[in-house]
């Protein structure tokens, strides 16, 4: 049902790198999992509305009023390749 | 001190406040214990317990006593390693502390150490941590359920009081369920989101796990005290404050059973048993039971299991390797993304990311992601159509008891399957809370309560007294053989 070059698409989309082996496992489990979902296609579902979300509530907005960020310093904290000023990352371009 | 592991969390808050417990001794405790624990249960212990009698922290008049709780490592800890038990996040250390965590500290009870689980949460048998699986005390060559995995072994073992996981499609029940606990999952929205690591946003929610339902309410009143939290757009007050139950009587309560939760092909016959047997405990208390249909309900797992992925999808793009986390070394910043995340998650992660872009992916959303949509409006009407009747409804938790280490590890449906009852009060949103309903041979089977929206004190209330009637024993668990001092640490 979902073949190795779908599996390979939509690992590009999820920027996740699969082996061989991975993208042969992933294309036999994820079938075998569609075709269990695929069940809900049975269903009448004409005029239904889809939900995103479960408890009523409406655009919930705080008060525009400035108050502390986290320090810069911190933020770069955990980073495994941090400047003075930012996050360091190769370049985009190289590949 | 083995007196002191007798004590309900709630017992022994009170012979604190009492002063007649001393909360340094309480601490020392399940200290002492959680450092031996040999089920895989803690991934992170603080160098220093957490301060008793003395610590600013733990006062002895604060409403949790100074009962120390154990904290599964989804949530944020500022400073804390904090690695939702996946390789993508190892040497962590969160600059902000979640708000569930910081409440509870603030009413009394510090946080005893960090526990395992399926990596974000994703799994039900713990068997997907990057860590290590974890033993159900019950068995050791058993799953405790997950993906509050550790969370759960802690409780039942007796290495920790109380503990709080979350619960995304069934991550609090079941394995509350699988180790003869208490889990209580909320109404979405009633506790902060804020610091907890987010696996599906629209159905995450942390909740306690507890030896007993008086101990389930005391944690989640504390959760929610306070109300509403600026910090996570999607939480809301509780209407009312939550009450400890005490009646011990289920008289005009009227409670729906839904076969096509309880008597599918899926329920091991032990399980139908030891659910038929509560049944009749609720109508000697007084309750009325009678049928009521969820005709969605079997078609919850295949919509959980396109939007919880879809959803997972979109919030793990954030593990790149820029900031925070591993890194894999590459040389342009496509491929750095790539291996980072290749070598960061694993194999159930990467299935479920799969999953989720696939369904959300151009020619596929509606299909998928719209039908799944749908159908969760579906089970909430259903819901919405059976509270008409009753007051509560009531299914097994989970399918089957705890089953063995490996055994559905190669076969992902086989895994969702354990799911089967507890998704559908995900998609609706629903507060629900499982109970140990008795032993089928020799292992514990969980009876799930459901409610209305915000109806936490009358589900707790019915809990409570089917809990008293049941008098379950969670002793043997705790007596559990052969503390051998653990040989690796986590990490």
């Amino acid at each position: 049902m979902i073949d190795r070059a779908q599996v390979l698409h939509v690992a590009r989309l999820a920027r996740l790198e699969l082996d061989d082996s991975e993208v042969e496992r992933m294309a036999g489990e994820l079938s075998g999992i569609l075709e269990h979902i695929e069940r809900i296609a049975e269903i009448d579902l004409d005029e239904v509305e889809p939900t995103s979300h479960v408890v009523a509530v409406e655009n919930t907005l705080r008060a525009d009023e400035p108050r502390p960020s986290l320090p810069r310093e911190r933020a770069l904290a955990s980073a495994p390749d941090a400047g003075e000023l930012g996050f360091r990352v190769p370049s985009p371009g190289a590949g | 001190m083995s007196d002191v592991l007798e004590l309900s969390a709630a017992r022994a808050a009170e012979l604190v406040r009492a002063r007649e417990l001393s909360p340094g001794e309480l601490v020392s405790t399940y200290r002492e214990r959680a450092e031996r624990d040999d089920l895989g249960a803690f991934l992170w212990l603080p160098d220093e317990p957490p301060a008793g009698d003395d610590g600013a922290a733990t006062p002895s008049d604060a409403p949790l006593g100074g009962v120390p709780v154990a904290v599964k490592d989804i949530f944020c800890v500022e400073g804390t390693p904090t690695t939702a038990a996946s390789r993508i996040l190892a040497g962590y250390l969160p600059p902000y502390t979640a708000t569930a965590v910081e409440r509870l500290a603030s009413a009394g009870a510090p946080m005893l150490g960090k526990t395992n689980m399926d990596e974000f949460a994703m799994g039900s048998s713990n068997e997907n941590s990057a860590y290590g699986s974890v033993r159900n005390p019950w068995d050791r060559e058993r799953v405790p359920g997950g993906s509050s995995g550790g969370s759960a072994a802690a409780v039942a073992a007796g290495l920790a009081p109380w503990s709080i996981g979350t619960d995304t499609g069934g991550s609090i029940r079941q394995p509350a369920a699988l180790c003869g606990l208490v889990g209580l999952k909320p109404t979405y929205g009633a506790v902060s989101r804020y610091g907890m690591i987010a696996f599906a946003s629209s159905f995450d929610q942390c909740g306690p796990i507890a030896r007993d339902v008086t101990d389930a309410a005391l944690l989640f009143g504390a959760l929610v005290a306070g109300g509403r939290d600026p910090c996570d757009a999607t939480s809301i007050d509780l209407p009312e404050a939550v009450e400890l139950p005490t009646a011990e009587r289920l008289d005009g309560m009227r409670v729906g059973v839904v076969p096509e939760l309880s008597e599918a092909a899926a329920i091991e016959p032990g399980v139908k048993d030891v659910f038929g047997a509560a049944l009749g405990r609720i109508e000697e208390l007084g309750g009325a039971v009678e049928e009521v249909s969820l005709p969605h309900s079997e078609h919850g797992l295949s919509a959980y299991y396109v939007l919880a992925p879809a959803e997972a999808s979109a919030n793990l793009a954030r593990y790149d390797g820029v900031r925070f986390g591993l890194r894999a070394e590459e040389g342009d910043l496509l491929s750095l993304y790539e291996r980072t995340r290749a070598e960061g998650f694993g194999p159930e992660v990467k299935r479920r990311i799969m999953l989720g872009t696939y369904a959300l992916s151009s020619g596929y959303y509606e299909a998928y992601y719209g039908r799944a949509q749908r159908v969760r409006t579906k089970i909430a009407e259903d819901f919405a159509a059976a509270f008409e009747r009753v007051d509560v409804v009531v299914t097994p938790t989970s399918p089957s008891a705890a089953f063995r280490l490996g055994e559905r590890t190669d076969d992902p449906l086989a895994m969702y399957m354990a799911d089967y009852c507890t998704v559908p009060m995900s998609l609706a949103g629903l507060p629900a809370i499982s109970i140990p309903a008795g032993l089928s041979d020799g292992l514990p089977i969980g009876f799930q309560i459901t409610g209305r929206a915000f109806s936490e004190s009358r589900i707790l209330a019915a809990a409570y007294a089917l809990e008293r009637a049941i008098d379950f024993d969670l002793a043997p668990a705790r007596r559990a053989p052969g503390f051998a001092r653990a040989e690796v640490a986590a990490r």
